[in-house]
């Protein structure tokens, strides 16, 4: 009979943690920025036909990082999580606050019980019924659970490219301005141009479903 | 809430299956020979295509037996970005119904990321009200109209079904309810094929008028009360509800014309 190793909880910790940064590492970082009206949510992504940014219900948008199949997988259960809710209850009752403690609790969940951590980290934003009041919430590969203001990054290079939205954020932008910062926030922290762009917002102008892709190019022009 | 439901073993996108598997769906258990209760019951409802779109219509009336349920019932509702439902038969379960095809068109779009083609939406719809059918045998009976742009075809067609789910595509228009044969009649003589997006509304109007003045269970415009009828038009844009100051002098010129 085979004794299996004597594994330090700490040791074990760490070495999930430290591998779920390394898979998530690899990977594209996506930044949220709150404008005026709205919330704006950018990445690069050179393809057209994945997509990391989604809408999950009438006010709340979805952004993923890290492995693809893993944040997809997310992403499908947090829609289902939503229309549920709104289908048995009321739509006023499905919120980011719930649905991010959901993620939370389920990446928590995964990175204690499983073998290998998801390597993922996720962001959910809102836009309060009047537009007014936005919510970023940011969920990493362990469940920890962060309430974020103003902007936020995901993935590998998020410190940095946190450091270089706080120069670059003002209160009141435009959405043209918060596109412009957001893209600057890259282009300091890759030292490089992108090789393409995926965006979307959460604005107000677009009635109960505020979810809508931007067209990149449209605004690269400018 | 409670984590996500990640190992739902769901088959694709649908929604009314995950909430099958969820264990939210309803399940009718109805013992032999039992006869339903009266519920009311929602009536006439038409829809007519036109060169560039599609108009679907119904009056506000809810019957119960030979009384008045309700008044302003709202019967036609826009089911996504380029459709349109309407419901005829037991109110409360039609209205259900339309909730849930509302959700499963929205809940696709989002976990695909392309919107069901029109054709799709109209076969998961037949599939909803053949899950009816252990009703209909209880007299609860519950039969949609369906109306959309096809994005990828790009004109407006029309589907009308059956208690069975059966669904019927029309080439120029269809109505279900009490009063459906006589706003189908109507419609058999003022329909023409070069209608505008107005002459469509204005035929949907004239037709439901007319349906009142004979099917008491069809309401016609209530000018005192301010109720009229519901009238949804797609297009290229997408869909429109045609607000109540658009309506409200159709209706009347149509009160006004009729015998």
């Amino acid at each position: 009979m085979t004794i299996p190793f004597y594994v330090a909880p700490e040791q074990l910790v760490r070495d999930k943690a430290e591998f779920a940064r390394k898979g998530i590492a690899r990977g594209r970082s996506i930044v949220g920025v709150d404008y005026s009206g709205g919330v704006l949510l950018l990445g690069e992504n050179p393809s057209t036909a994945l997509h990391k940014i989604s809408e999950v219900y009438d006010r709340i948008a979805f952004a993923g990082v890290g492995k693809y199949n893993e944040f997809e997988t997310l992403r499908k259960a947090g829609i289902r999580q939503a229309d549920l809710m709104g289908y048995l209850y009321s739509r006023d009752d499905v919120t980011a606050m719930g649905l991010a403690t959901a993620f939370a609790q389920t990446l928590g969940m995964i990175f204690t019980r499983d073998p290998k951590p998801f390597e993922v980290e996720v962001l959910i934003a809102e836009i309060s019924e009047d537009g007014d009041e936005h919510r970023l919430f940011r969920i990493s590969y362990d469940g920890t659970l962060y309430d974020e203001r103003n902007f936020v990054a995901i993935g590998g290079k998020a410190e940095q490219l946190t450091e270089a939205l706080e120069e670059l954020w003002h209160e009141g932008m435009s959405l043209e301005e918060a596109f412009t910062a957001g893209v600057e926030s890259f282009r300091r922290v890759e030292g490089r141009e992108s090789e393409g762009w995926e965006a979307a917002v959460l604005d107000d102008s677009n009635g109960r479903r505020a979810f809508r892709r931007l067209d990149v190019d449209q605004f690269t022009e400018v | 809430m409670g984590p996500l439901p990640l190992d739902v073993p769901v088959p694709g996108a649908s929604f009314s299956d995950l909430l099958e598997i969820v264990g939210a769906s309803p399940v009718f258990s109805i013992p032999e020979g039992a006869t339903a209760p009266s519920a009311p019951e929602g009536t006439t409802v038409l829809a007519l295509r036109y060169p560039n779109g599609v108009v679907i219509a119904g009056d506000r009336r809810v019957t119960e037996g030979n009384l008045v349920a309700h008044r302003r019932i709202r019967k036609v509702f826009p089911a996504d970005h380029y459709s349109a439902i309407a419901i005829a038969g037991t109110a409360g379960l039609a209205i259900d119904m339309v909730k849930l095809f509302q959700v499963e068109l929205e809940h696709y779009e989002k976990i695909e990321g392309i919107r069901l083609s029109l054709e799709g939406k109209a076969s998961f719809l037949a599939r909803l009200v053949r899950n009816q059918l252990p009703l209909a045998f209880q007299g609860l009976v519950v039969v949609p109209l369906f109306a959309g742009y096809d994005e990828r075809l790009e004109f407006g067609r029309v589907y009308s079904f059956d208690v069975v789910g059966g669904r019927y595509e029309e080439i120029d228009f269809g109505s279900t309810g009490s009063g459906s044969r006589l706003a189908r009649s109507y419609l058999r003589t003022a329909y023409e094929d070069d209608l505008t997006g107005d002459d469509a509304a204005r035929l949907a109007v004239q037709a439901l008028v007319s349906a009142s003045q004979e099917d008491t269970a069809t309401g016609g415009p209530d000018l005192r009360r301010g109720i009229f009828p519901n009238v949804v038009r797609i297009d290229s844009d997408g869909v429109e509800e045609l607000p109540d100051n658009v309506i409200a002098p159709i209706a009347e010129s149509a009160l006004e014309t009729i015998r």
